[in-house]
């Protein structure tokens, strides 16, 4: 486990942003971060930086805290876009690598390969208030990886991005991680975490809700539906044992089913019934886990 | 180490760059020359008008006019006296037509006398003058009546010696003191503008910064407290470069003038007795004052989240660099009063009023040394302070802008 979020909890006065919260993320993973606004993401964040001390618990990167020794295998890019507006594009991302301890010449290399591989390499003399939102994004994006960090941490990446951009920009992440860096991001977007990520979190009011495997958190959540496209009436099929949930669809009828045995079942009765033209066990979105995880207490 | 020159270069340069900062210096210089060569350029106006030199004298003696030229050419007045002869009526209409400016009546009824008349009491400058020249030219046909010679004459009119001399021992000789006010002045003047103007960058600065959230970036990349002591150390350095340009200018301004600094305008401003010393008081308490206020700055800048909100929240460290300057400026013509001793270890008013008191009085060694030693452990303490509220004060976002958030800034901070 290369980051380790052990416990950690913080609190602003009598304000509780992040609560008993653990994680671990292996070498080169990726780690998806849900919430909805003012979940705790950005706090959290915030104290795996080192910018915020917890106020129990303890963070741990390769088994060291995160300081400023060590910020330069740190990437980060923030929530709201922080770059200087007025300063011309190529000056400002060789500033801050070097900053991160990356020497001018490098960061000189690498800032043109990126606005290269991002198109548009005539950027670099621009200042950042002349380009639009979604290229400042593709800067900003680039302010955060130019050098080389080894645990790469981003806030809301892909918000406000057409999808152009966006599959531009997951393309980069994806490599990125290929490289071997360890990736924490959060989003609003269940399908890019869905898309992206091996594990997840979903912070709900500063605790983690569900967290783990994307794969152990939906088979955990349950809640199998079946989709059944055809003809004949269904609602007799919502009598079978292990249906939980019974909902007619356009085309036929969506069954929320306890296990997978269950369909097996439905998929017999249903033959019966008629001509079968579609089927299929479809597994829950995290999307569908997210809102009943979550939303329910915001309902 | 390295980061903080990272910032400190960062700082000074793109402040540098900035056109704003090249315009305001090559303007400040500019004046300068402008300033410098103000007696040139007024002369070369009046080179025009040769009657300026000409006095036209209605000679009602028996031929005195050579002589009075003559007086004239020994004060090296340049005055070329021109003998009329129309009646006094014709010449008073040229004067209101505006042909001559003014003309000398010259009499001698047993005594030598004379009418200055002109158009406006405006004239009466270059009287004093005509009547030097008048009094010495009767003084001559005097002595010459009465056989005196030339060294009979010169012992007569030998001046007497007059000294001034004051009895308390800080003051300094009324001579030195009208030279230094003009320098002192000139100088608190200079550090009053340097330490409103380069603090308010600083805030500017990080509150630009935290407004477009590229704070968050820097302070995961280095701590708060290097950052915020690179950024001021990058503003100061930046402007003692543009004090040395100013300087530099002057010099330079002066130079090219062609006038002596002994003369005119310049020995009013106390140019020709230049102590190096009193360079030295200045540079030091521009830094101290500077670095008093651009802690205060940096503190205060971290504090809001909108750049529109900086000046609000600076109004009161404006206010007490303004009393400080208004202290020191009434103390010029005062610098003995006990408001102002006082007020010279103040610390926030102490740059000012105390190099005020150096430049006007002989103090001793021990007061400046006390008050700068003063200062130092204020910036110190302010230092400290600062770096707290500027950790926590470049992550608060919100309507913040009440002195109020300083706490809230500290608590944050703390929690680090």
């Amino acid at each position: 486990m290369a980051l380790h979020v052990e416990q950690v909890t913080k609190k602003f006065g009598d304000f509780t942003a992040v609560d008993n919260l653990s994680m671990s993320i292996e070498e080169g993973g990726m780690h998806g971060f849900l919430g909805a606004n003012g979940a705790g993401k950005t706090t959290t964040f915030r104290m795996i930086l080192g910018l915020l001390d917890p106020t129990h618990g303890t963070v741990r990167w390769k088994g060291k805290p995160i300081t400023y020794s060590n910020s330069p295998e740190i990437g980060y890019l923030p929530e709201e876009r922080g770059l200087y507006p007025k300063m011309k594009v190529e000056e400002q991302l060789v500033y801050l690598a070097q900053l991160r301890k990356m020497s001018k010449a490098d960061a000189k290399r690498e800032t043109a390969a990126w606005l290269e591989r991002f198109e548009v390499p005539h950027y670099g003399q621009k200042k950042v208030e002349e380009l639009s939102k979604g290229n400042q994004q593709k800067i900003q994006l680039i302010a955060s990886l130019l050098h080389k960090p080894s645990l790469l941490i981003l806030d809301e990446p892909f918000s406000g991005l057409d999808p152009v951009n966006v599959e531009m920009l997951k393309r980069a992440i994806l490599d990125f991680q290929k490289q071997g860096a360890t990736i924490v991001f959060s989003s609003h977007r269940m399908d890019h975490v869905e898309e992206l990520c091996d594990d997840m979190s979903i912070l709900d009011r500063g605790k983690v809700v569900a967290g783990g495997s994307i794969k152990k958190v939906k088979r955990s959540f349950g809640k199998l539906k079946v989709r059944l496209n055809m003809d004949a009436d269904l609602s007799g099929l919502s009598k079978i044992s292990g249906v939980e949930n019974f909902t007619k669809t356009k085309d036929g009828a969506l069954f929320q089913i306890a296990d997978e045995d269950v369909a097996q079942v439905l998929l017999a009765n249903a033959m019966n019934l008629g001509t079968l033209r579609h089927f299929a066990v479809e597994e829950p979105s995290l999307e569908e886990i997210f809102i009943a995880k979550v939303g329910k207490n915001h309902a | 180490m390295h980061s903080f020159w990272i910032i400190f270069k960062q700082a000074f340069l793109t402040k540098a760059r900035t056109k704003s900062f090249i315009i305001t210096t090559l303007v400040v210089v500019a004046s300068f020359f402008l300033l410098a060569n103000i007696p040139n350029i007024i002369a070369a106006f009046e080179g025009d008008e040769a009657e300026e030199n000409v006095l036209h004298v209605l000679d009602e003696t028996a031929g005195l006019v050579p002589e009075l030229q003559t007086q004239f050419d020994l004060m090296d007045s340049g005055i070329e006296v021109v003998p009329t002869y129309l009646t006094e009526e014709e010449l008073q209409e040229s004067i209101s037509e505006g042909t001559i400016d003014d003309y000398l009546v010259l009499t001698q009824n047993g005594q030598l006398g004379a009418r200055y008349i002109s158009e406006s009491a405006n004239e009466m400058g270059s009287g004093i003058e005509i009547e030097t020249a008048v009094q010495a030219l009767h003084t001559a046909l005097t002595a010459e009546s009465l056989g005196l010679d030339d060294s009979q004459v010169g012992q007569l009119f030998m001046p007497v010696e007059f000294e001034r001399q004051a009895i308390s021992e800080s003051s300094k000789s009324q001579e030195e003191l009208s030279q230094a006010r003009g320098l002192v002045y000139v100088l608190i003047m200079l550090i009053y503008v340097a330490v409103i103007y380069y603090p308010n960058m600083i805030a500017m600065e990080v509150a630009t910064e935290k407004s477009s959230r590229v704070m968050e970036i820097l302070i995961s990349s280095v701590s708060p407290v290097k950052h915020m002591f690179a950024k001021i150390l990058g503003i100061g350095t930046l402007g003692i470069l543009q004090m040395m340009i100013f300087g530099l200018g002057g010099y330079f301004a002066i130079q090219t003038a062609g006038t002596d600094l002994t003369e005119g305008f310049f020995s009013v401003m106390g140019f020709s007795e230049v102590k190096i010393s009193l360079f030295l008081f200045a540079i030091l308490f521009f830094l101290l004052d500077y670095f008093l206020y651009a802690v205060l700055a940096a503190l205060l800048g971290s504090l809001v989240s909108r750049t529109e909100d900086v000046q609000q929240l600076m109004l009161p460290m404006m206010i007490l660099i303004i009393i400080g300057s208004l202290i020191a400026f009434s103390g010029i013509s005062i610098p003995e009063a006990g408001y102002v001793t006082v007020s010279s270890f103040i610390p926030f008013f102490a740059p000012l009023v105390m190099f005020l008191r150096v430049g006007m009085l002989d103090l001793p060694l021990w007061e400046p040394l006390l008050s700068i030693g003063i200062m130092l452990v204020t910036i110190g303490i302010l230092g400290w302070f600062g770096a707290r509220v500027y950790r926590g004060g470049v992550l608060m976002y919100g309507s913040s802008q009440s002195l109020k958030d300083i706490r809230k800034a500290i608590r944050l901070g703390n929690n680090k």
